[in-house]
């Protein structure tokens, strides 16, 4: 019986690989999100992680396996699942306003015009782009479209929130200021969210979960990693919270060394793995920090070496 | 320094004049000679010889004939307003019958490969005829020559319209169709919130191309079926050896197709979008 918001079961993609044969980009993916949660998922380019969200969105079908929302088996697109996509997907004909104006009447077809109008206005105020509403995307900033993209997909308040990597194309400095917009807003509205980043920071900044997937083909989801820092958080003083580089150590490692041949447990499911567990929460920086984080990455590798 | 728009248009007036002055210049008729033989006088003068007319004789005609565009003294005099109208309403309703049948076909095709691959090789078949070549048929089935004029221009504008609604549909981007789909939009209304406005630029690429087929078309359409309309007027004042009149036509009937062409790149500039 389902008892999380979301449980995706068993999970894989195969295509024909142009020589008669199939390749299986992913396998046996399992795992399962509860409401209000924000996780992140990693993983090499090549192993899937955007088929898997564009599954969960109905874009795409997969091979074998199912998705449950709800109760319900998911069945193509919906509108209470919002996406984000990378390259913003702004219709360039409407103005800012009415690209979410767009949504919003989708969402609540009811509505009177006044009513969809100053529920979207709302929304663009809150990623700071009230004064831009008649502006062409043509005439936007990258990192603005993407706010834009944002205040779309939190404008039609969808159950799950779906990011495909979504400040991949944005500078260092853009990406840190929407990074926070996107960090206030979900603290504001505490969606559930489901994200594809390659930015080890970013997923630490943001999620309460990281799903690391090992390399295709044949790519698995392998562990599942809490990241224990308290929210709120900030990306300006994150870095002093000793949690944040045990965490951002683990992925790295992960990343760098496992990712080739990390295996999920026996029943498919993520390890469960908490790299922080035991560290001193919410410190601010100091000499004591820093000995402790020393000392912790000891039980670190206890930890991985148990896992492995 | 004059801006650029004023040392183009002062180029231009100078072309213009300068041709005019050539044009002027070597259509005079010759000096009478001093001697004029008998046969000569019993021809009226020297001017035996027929001669493109001046420019001069060109302009006076085209202001006789725009001072009072619209009078109608019968079936083979009428004003060069009235010609120029029946043209044009054959244009625009062979035009928009095209339209009804293009747009739809062609999101049809767009929308669906099988549909593409069943109907291309027709299209393709289809399209390189000449207009003209229909026209037998048509007068035989329609039995009227001014019907069998719409249809000719129906058939001319029908293909442009059509492969570039075809092909705009086709490639509307996967992304902007993605975005009706999570937001749970219908066929109907996907096609006309989402592909519509995304294939409008290439669309109106097409419309524009076909208007200026038709507009080529209709004139050559007019001589064969006869009675009213521009292509007709040109024919009927070779007929009667009114070279200055053939001349003012030509240039009422490139006037008017660059109205034409003006009036569907104002729409094109409506429906244009950057990405």
């Amino acid at each position: 019986m389902s008892k999380s918001f979301l449980e995706v079961d068993g999970l894989s993609k195969v295509y024909p690989d142009g020589q008669g044969g199939e390749l299986t980009v992913f396998e046996d993916i399992r795992f399962a999100l509860e409401k209000g949660e924000f996780v992140c998922i990693i993983g090499h380019s090549g192993c899937g992680k955007s088929t898997i969200l564009n599954v969960l969105a109905g874009l795409d079908e997969a091979s074998a396996g199912n998705v449950v929302m709800n109760g319900k088996e998911i069945k193509g697109p919906g509108l209470e699942r919002g996406v984000v996509f990378q390259n913003y997907s702004l219709l360039p004909w409407k103005t800012t306003l009415n690209n979410i104006v767009f949504a919003v009447r989708a969402r609540w077809p009811e509505w009177s015009k006044d009513k969809v109008k100053e529920h979207s206005e709302r929304y663009l105020k809150m990623v700071g782009l009230d004064h831009a509403l008649n502006r062409k995307p043509s005439q936007l900033s990258g990192g603005m479209r993407q706010r834009v993209s944002i205040a779309r997909a939190f404008a039609t308040q969808p159950e799950l929130l779906l990011l495909d990597e979504p400040f991949g194309a944005l500078d260092a400095l853009t990406r840190g200021v929407i990074q926070d917009e996107l960090v206030k807003i979900w603290e504001e509205t505490r969606q559930t969210v489901f994200m594809i980043t390659h930015d080890v920071d970013e997923a630490i900044l943001l999620s309460d979960r990281i799903f690391l997937m090992s390399n295709g083909p044949n790519a698995r989801i392998a562990e599942s990693v809490k990241v224990d820092i308290p929210h709120p958080r900030a990306r300006a003083t994150i870095f002093q919270n000793p949690a944040y580089h045990k965490t951002r150590d683990y992925l790295v490692d992960f990343l760098v060394n496992r990712s080739g041949s990390a295996l999920p447990e026996k029943d498919g499911t993520p390890k469960i793995v908490e790299p922080a567990q035991g560290v001193a929460q919410a410190t601010p920086a100091s000499a004591d920090a820093e000995t402790e984080s020393d000392s912790e990455s000891e039980s670190d590798t206890a930890a991985r070496a148990v896992n492995a | 320094m004059a801006s650029l728009n004023v040392r183009a248009a002062l180029l231009s007036v100078s072309f213009l004049i300068l041709a005019l002055g050539l044009w002027e210049m070597a259509t005079q008729p010759p000096e009478a000679q001093t001697g004029l033989t008998e046969y000569e006088m019993l021809m009226g003068g020297v001017e035996q010889e027929s001669r493109v007319p001046p420019p001069s004789a060109v302009i006076k005609l085209a202001w006789a004939e725009l001072s009072d565009p619209f009078y109608d003294a019968g079936a083979n005099d009428k004003g060069i307003g009235i010609q120029l109208a029946y043209s044009v309403y054959r244009v625009l309703t062979g035009y928009l019958a095209a339209m009804a049948i293009a747009l739809p076909v062609g999101f049809l095709i767009g929308m669906s490969p099988l549909m593409y691959k069943a109907l291309n090789p027709y299209i393709q078949v289809l399209r390189p005829i000449s207009p003209l070549a229909w026209m037998p048929l048509a007068l035989f089935i329609i039995q009227d020559s001014d019907a069998s004029a719409i249809f000719v221009i129906f058939i001319c504008s029908i293909w442009p319209m059509l492969l570039n609604t075809a092909f705009g549909v086709a490639n509307v981007r996967q992304d902007w169709v993605n975005v009706a789909r999570t937001h749970e939009l219908g066929p109907l209304r996907t096609a006309i919130t989402v592909i519509l406005p995304a294939a409008a630029p290439t669309i109106l690429t097409g419309m524009r191309i076909s208007i200026g087929i038709a507009w080529l078309v209709i004139v050559a359409a007019e001589m064969l079926v006869g009675g009213t309309g521009i292509g007709y007027y040109v024919w009927n004042e070779w007929n009667n050896l009114d070279l200055a009149s053939v001349i003012f036509s030509i240039l009422m009937i490139g006037v008017v197709g660059m109205l034409l062409d003006l009036a569907l790149g104002k729409a094109q500039k409506l429906v244009e979008y950057n990405e």
